[in-house]
């Protein structure tokens, strides 16, 4: 029963003194979710998660089941429910520029207004922050960095480089076994999650079932696809002030295309990095026109400044050249 | 003898969550929070022995504790005290000093009176402790 139903029901409204009562009665009681749910302040976060980043539905989907999870777990330890505490050691996979990182600081918010990390801080690191260059020098690296994460979540970005099979000499091993010690003994102490790409880490995880074991939530990050990358770089430019013109927003959308074909497509972060590229060069399209500019002029990107990418280029060459030959 | 040093010392020891409470007060402040031992607990001994690095950017108690019950489980005999630092500009010293852990016996000082020219005396105190056996036997039973 909320508040207003309360009042309908001319019941008094909930003071502290009745909270706890309710508590302190919790065994035989009833926990209403709903308003664990709005207490917790965990829909904020799940809306701003759906609403900010585009497409990821499985992703979304699971952080929603981890938050329900959480939120039931809460529900049964108030009313006396013994119960394990949840693992929460999380593996997220993914190509790169899908968000990963992003979701994990939206995760540890989440985690922090359930209670089940203290701060809800985010320590993202890699290899080279973990394992050290010569003997001894690994293990006060890691219990280092584990004693910064504590309280919040250690995301340790392209975890799969922690493991170097063709090196038997390799460090890597030994911080694994201290992060694998401090997962197990320090589970209300710190939450770590393991970000790569999915194949390598599979194959990280097969030859370290231990650190596999002990992890729960195994999420899979898709690729955007091209219509998604487009409502992307739509929300960046939003956010600094820049919007494409329609024949602009058409030419980026080729762009996409074209771009996805190339090498070290990057999905989200190849389009930020575009836009920055399309933001040089309307700058200095501007600045060579000389003339006065108003509001729409400075925030508005155009056709031209897409499609001088070096990506339309090749194309145009290679069709051109295909031209040729098909003359002779 | 109850040896009194640092913050809160007059006060009954303090339990591991009052401690981790003090810590958290230390690093809302700021301050880089470090572990340090002796067996040697003279009142003019600064320089007691670090418990590993002094340590930085922490943002929850909870690593010094994990630091502190490892040092506590090598050094069960011996005085362990916790320590502050502020790098603050102005201060870059020590803010906070309070013990943590302390040994099951501790036999106390005794007043030494060195006769000097005429009839001076100079006064010093020595430790019962650190008189009766070299470091690292001295708390042992």
């Amino acid at each position: 029963m909320n508040a207003a139903d309360r009042q309908a029901a001319g019941l008094p409204s909930a003071s502290p003194d009745t909270a706890l009562r309710a508590e302190t009665d919790a065994p035989s009681g009833t926990v209403d979710l709903a308003a664990e749910y709005r207490e917790a302040g965990v829909g904020e976060v799940l809306d701003e998660l759906d609403r900010e980043l585009v497409g990821l539905v499985p992703v979304k989907r699971r952080v929603r089941e981890i938050a329900a999870l959480l939120l039931v777990d809460r529900a049964r330890r108030k009313i006396g429910l013994a119960t394990e505490a949840p693992s929460l050691h999380m593996s997220f996979t993914g190509n790169p520029g899908t968000g990963k990182t992003t979701v994990a600081l939206r995760i540890a918010q989440i985690l922090q207004r359930l209670g089940y990390v203290r701060r809800g801080h985010v320590v993202a690191v890699t290899r080279d922050d973990l394992v050290g260059q010569y003997i001894g020098h690994t293990a006060p690296k890691t219990k280092e960095v584990l004693k910064r994460a504590m309280g919040g979540v250690l995301f340790i970005d392209e975890a799969y480089y922690l493991y170097r099979p063709e090196n038997e000499k390799d460090y890597g091993q030994e911080a694994i076994e201290i992060l694998l010690q401090v997962m197990e003994n320090q589970r209300d102490d710190l939450v770590v999650v393991l970000a790569g790409y999915g194949d390598r880490m599979e194959r990280f995880f097969e030859s370290n079932p231990g650190l596999k074991s002990r992890i729960a939530h195994h999420i899979d990050f898709p690729d955007y696809s091209d219509g998604e990358l487009g409502d992307i770089a739509g929300k960046m430019l939003a956010q600094w002030n820049y919007r494409f013109d329609d024949a602009a927003r058409r030419a980026f959308d080729e762009y996409i295309v074209l771009r996805r074909r190339q090498p070290h497509f990057a999905n989200a972060r190849s389009v930020r990095n575009a836009l920055d590229r399309m933001r040089l060069r309307q700058a200095l399209r501007l600045f060579e026109a000389g003339a006065t500019v108003d509001a729409a002029a400075l925030t508005t990107l155009t056709d031209a400044d897409v499609r001088s990418s070096r990506h339309f280029r090749p194309a145009e060459r290679i069709a051109e050249c295909t031209a040729e030959r098909t003359q002779f | 003898m109850r040896i009194t040093q640092g913050a809160f010392s007059f006060l009954p020891d303090l339990t591991d969550a009052q401690i981790a409470a003090q810590v958290e007060y230390c690093l809302v402040q700021g301050w880089a929070v470090s572990i340090e031992y002796t067996d040697d607990p003279h009142p003019r001994n600064t320089y007691w022995s670090m418990w590993g690095h002094p340590m930085f950017d922490l943002v929850d108690p909870a690593g010094v504790m994990s630091e502190l019950a490892e040092c506590r489980a090598t050094w069960p005999d011996r005085y362990i005290r916790i320590n502050a630092f502020d790098s603050m500009h102005g201060w870059e010293t020590m803010r906070m000093s309070f013990l943590v852990n302390r040994p099951a016996h501790e036999p106390g000082f005794r007043l030494v009176r060195q006769e000097g020219e005429g009839r001076v005396v100079r006064y010093t105190l020595e430790s019962y402790a650190v008189v009766r056996a070299p470091e690292g036997e001295r708390y042992t039973a």
